[in-house]
């Protein structure tokens, strides 16, 4: 058996043992040779509470490297979920064949230090290595116990979970880039069944946050109750033209769709609509749209971008005009402008693309929260979640229907509950009529905030 | 992968506090893909990934860990794991159970080329091909995309239950996406070809037809009009997807959700659930379907389980720790996306029988409604019964005619109404790929129809 070059069950260490493997590993390349050398590792508890006990707890360690070689601006990776020495080894020569077939491309490179300085985001609670696992355990038993009583017309918990988990992440390149990173991160969360037989309705309701103590299960359970009671006696709702008002939640989820549309690399590939329009009017003027990843409030908070490049905050839209789009290296090098610290990748192994991390708007002038936003509207649809984002949104068209539950709105509050309905625009169509942003913004988890957006005249499917 | 006296000892160690039930579940996945992008063979990726999960079952409650060290020492540790997280959590230890020895293993040989055995230059032709064809289709095709995937996963099982059964899954796949360009705007064209065999898929899939097909699908929806809005009837072509039934029912006949009582379709076996034209079947052993194995994930063959016949609820789809809850046997269905999850309920190739109908003589029949050539994905709430499913080709009926094309939108039902409004059900039958993504796992599934119609559908569309 060949050694390992890393423990790979230490929870808390430095990521500085990391850098300092991958280092060893970007000393391997040839003459003429980048070489880029991602390691990461992480480690995991996952508690799942039904019925009073512990259905499953999983607790599990991983670790990875993922390996770029550029040679004559051609590209190859290769990836694997071990840090031992004779994997790693043949991980690297199997990036270095990969590039031999790719067609030569003068953009293809790695990136370079740009001298932009990274912040430094303090997204490691050290404590969570103190807790017991009896204490998750506790948790997640709590967290099932009180969403069972926290009113009589919830029948069922379908799920109840506790979990946290660490990752560290060092990056080194031949090219000079050298970053390391380390986030804790915990989460509590819920889903409910409120009434019975073919009249029920589901909720769910979460917490996030860097780690175990700034859990908030009243508040989890508190969301998925009120979601699934509301719902109760819902039907289908009229077919009609209506301005729609969404939940903090579903703006998340609306933003990151839109994220795809500002991708450098789509908008040269041609598969943005916002392609070749910078500078013009894509929205209302109430839009100014940010990706902030140095907010240390985002969920999406990070210091460097998965390149190694400072990551900083990029305006994209402002007041209705967009300014620009987020980029790496190489769809930089492609348009012709420098990276925007924008790249990101789903661990060691994917390879990078531009990509958000921390979009947010600017709250809309009038400082609405959802309360202030459903007055101000008076008649029309609140939409509390979507389903079918990824089979009814085309960022690249912009074509927009998704499944819909909430409630009407009438004289300006919640009333009567609908289900089976859609929802469609188009994308561009939204971002010209969007009539409040809300100042009630949540870092929710995932690239975007949450926070109530309005959106007059979309097209409601019911009965 | 991992020898036989070891598999034993760890499983020994793994109920030496206690719990009911251990298991072993190793992997080693090597997986290789290339994509053509903007004229250019952008990234040839190669991946590795091996280890093994153990999990202990202690009553109600199961302890798992997982571990990327294949050695009998890194397999002891984590079966330490599992069952010191299994005692802790629950109950007192129950009887413990040492494995004698393991039964005769169960499974198949490995069969056909893929990662490691194909040449890398063999895939980069299959893409250009691709891409020339796709661009030749029409001059408004500006972007083209083009995909090669394959994997090599082998799987071995060993339990406390003496059952010792190994797998070796090769698969392949195919993808091109295009995008086209008109007076109004982008469209985009997707199409797919996957299966459960080695290279040799190419030998009857033309990487030229797809690349066309997904062209076609784009140049069409530049000339498209916005899909309606409210309640039609509507025409499925065959194999346009099959994912209707997928997300109508199949997720809400996982005994998970079943034995929570998170489903619709609790206490309906043996009552009228769909219209009689309804048999759908799930079965892992299909040929070379996407959703094929020979083995699941917790070492049960794979077993065509009938689940709906003529109209009649008949059984639910069950993995090893639901149906022991039910004191009844896996159906074959508990699958995992890697050695690093524990496993659950899934559907494998999940497909209506064909009828009797005439494809032609269902859209004849049609006055109005949409007829949709290709599905895109969906999603399913089965507590509520409430799913949705995207249309990527679809076109207007308009007087029992193909008339114009529509832009892509979602349609919503609810399963139990959705399944009674099926009112004809052609002979056409064909597959597609898909992947299932469930609590954070996804898995390669087949879906499969022929063409059919159903009395009504809500149609999301922003045409009013």
């Amino acid at each position: 058996m060949s050694r390992t070059l890393v423990e790979t069950s230490t929870p808390g260490s430095d990521p500085g043992e990391l850098l300092a493997l991958a280092e060893r590993v970007v000393a391997r390349s040839g003459t003429g040779e980048g070489v880029e050398v991602y390691v990461a590792r992480g480690s995991d508890t996952d508690i799942r509470a039904y019925d009073g006990e512990v259905e499953s707890l999983t607790s599990a360690s991983s670790a990875g490297i993922g390996i770029r070689v550029v040679a004559d601006s051609r590209l190859g990776f290769a990836w694997a979920g071990s840090l031992d020495e004779r994997v790693i080894a043949e991980t690297l020569e199997e990036a270095r064949d990969n590039a031999r077939f790719a067609t030569p491309d003068e953009h293809v490179q790695l990136a370079r230090p740009d001298g932009v300085p990274a912040v430094p985001v303090d997204l490691w609670d050290g404590r969570l290595a103190e807790v017991d696992t009896a204490d998750k355990v506790t948790a997640a038993l709590a967290l099932e116990r009180s969403a069972r009583g926290a009113d009589p017309r919830i029948r069922q918990v379908a799920s109840a979970d506790y979990g946290d988990g660490t990752v560290e992440v060092a990056l080194a390149s031949t090219t000079g880039i050298r970053a390391v990173s380390r986030r804790t991160s915990g989460y509590l969360s819920v889903s409910v069944i409120a009434g019975d037989g073919e009249a029920s309705q589901t909720g769910g309701g979460f917490s996030v946050g860097r780690g175990f103590h700034d859990l908030d299960a009243g508040a989890a359970v508190d969301d998925a109750v009120t979601r699934a009671v509301r719902l109760l006696g819902a039907t289908k709702g009229p077919s009609g033209r209506s301005t729609v008002v969404f939940d903090r939640r579903v703006a998340t989820t609306l933003l990151s769709v839109l994220s795809s549309a500002l991708s450098g690399e789509a908008v040269a590939k041609g598969r943005s609509f916002f392609a070749g329009r910078i500078g013009e009017t894509v929205g209302d003027p109430v839009l100014t749209l940010v990706d902030d990843p140095t907010d240390p409030r985002a969920y999406g908070a990070s210091a460097y971008d998965a390149e190694g490049l400072a990551c900083r905050r990029n305006a994209l839209i402002e007041h209705g005009v967009l300014r620009q789009f987020v980029y790496d290296t190489v769809a930089a090098s492609r348009a012709g402008v420098s990276s925007t610290g924008s790249a990101v990748r789903g661990g060691f192994s994917g390879t990078p693309g531009p990509g958000c991390r921390a979009l947010a708007l600017s709250p809309g002038p009038q400082g609405f929260d959802e309360a202030g936003i459903l007055a101000a509207v008076g008649e029309g649809l609140f939409v509390q979640s979507v389903t079918g984002i990824h089979s009814g949104v085309n960022p690249v068209s912009g074509d927009f229907s998704v499944g819909a539950e909430g409630l009407m709105i009438r004289d300006g509050v919640l009333a009567e509950p609908v289900r089976e309905i859609t929802v469609a625009s188009t994308l561009q169509r939204i971002l010209h009529d969007v009539a409040f942003v809300g100042a009630d913004v949540e870092w929710l988890p995932g690239i975007a905030a949450g926070q109530t957006l309005a959106v007059g005249e979309m097209q409601i499917s019911g009965v | 992968m991992i020898e036989t006296p070891v598999l034993e000892r760890v499983l020994g160690e793994a109920l030496r506090h206690g719990g009911d039930f251990a298991e072993v579940f190793a992997e080693d996945r090597v997986n290789s893909s290339a994509v053509l992008d903007d004229g250019r063979i952008e990234e040839l990726s190669s991946g590795r990934d091996r280890g093994a999960g153990i999990r202990v079952v202690s009553g109600e409650t199961t302890g798992f860990a997982h571990t990327a060290d294949l050695s009998e020492q890194g397999l002891l540790r984590a079966a330490a794991a599992a069952s010191a997280v299994a005692r802790g959590s629950g109950p007192g230890p129950g009887t413990a159970v040492t494995p004698d020895r393991l039964g005769d293993p169960v499974g198949r040989p490995a069969s056909g080329d893929g990662p490691g055995t194909v040449a890398k230059a063999d895939t980069l032709e299959l893409l250009r091909r691709a891409d020339e064809a796709a661009r030749a289709t029409g001059g408004a095709v500006t972007q083209v995309q083009a995909g090669y995937g394959g994997s090599r996963r082998r799987v071995l099982v060993a339990n406390s239950e003496g059952v010792l059964a190994g797998d070796e899954q090769v698969r392949t796949r195919f993808s091109v996406s295009c995008v086209a360009e008109g007076d109004a705007g982008l469209q985009t064209g997707f199409e797919t070809a996957a299966r459960t065999v080695g290279f040799e898929m190419f030998e009857d899939v033309s990487v030229e037809e797809l690349a066309e097909l997904a062209a076609r699908r784009a140049l069409a929806k530049l000339s498209a009009r916005p899909a309606p809005s409210g309640e039609l009837p509507l025409v499925l072509a065959g194999g346009s997807g099959g994912i209707l039934f997928h997300e109508a029912c199949g997720h809400g006949l996982e005994a998970d959700h079943i034995v929570k009582d998170a489903s619709v379709y609790v206490g309906q076996v043996g009552r009228q659930v769909a219209s009689p034209l309804v048999t759908l079947v799930d079965d892992g052993g299909v040929g070379t379907e996407w959703g094929t194995f020979a083995v699941d994930d917790e070492g049960r063959p794979a077993q065509r389980n009938v689940l709906i016949d003529k109209g009649i609820l008949t059984d639910y789809l069950w993995d090893y720790l639901r149906a022991r809850k039910e004191g009844r046997r896996s159906s074959g269905n508990g699958r995992r996306q890697s050695y690093q999850c524990l496993p659950m309920v899934r559907m494998t190739n999940t497909f209506l029988l064909p009828g009797e109908d005439d494809a032609d003589e269902i859209i004849a029949q049609t006055p109005r409604g949409v007829y949709v050539a290709r599905l895109g994905g969906g999603q399913v709430n089965t507590t509520t019964g409430d799913f949705v499913f995207g249309t990527t080709e679809a076109y207007l009926i308009e007087d029992g005619h193909l008339t114009e094309p529509l832009r892509d939108a979602n349609l919503i039902g609810n399963g139990p109404e959705i399944l009674t409004r099926v009112d004809a059900v052609a002979g056409d039958f064909a597959m597609t790929p898909g992947t299932c993504g469930k609590d954070g796992q996804s898995v390669p599934v087949g879906c499969g129809q022929a063409t059919l119609r159903l009395t009504g559908v809500t149609i999301g569309g922003t045409a009013q």
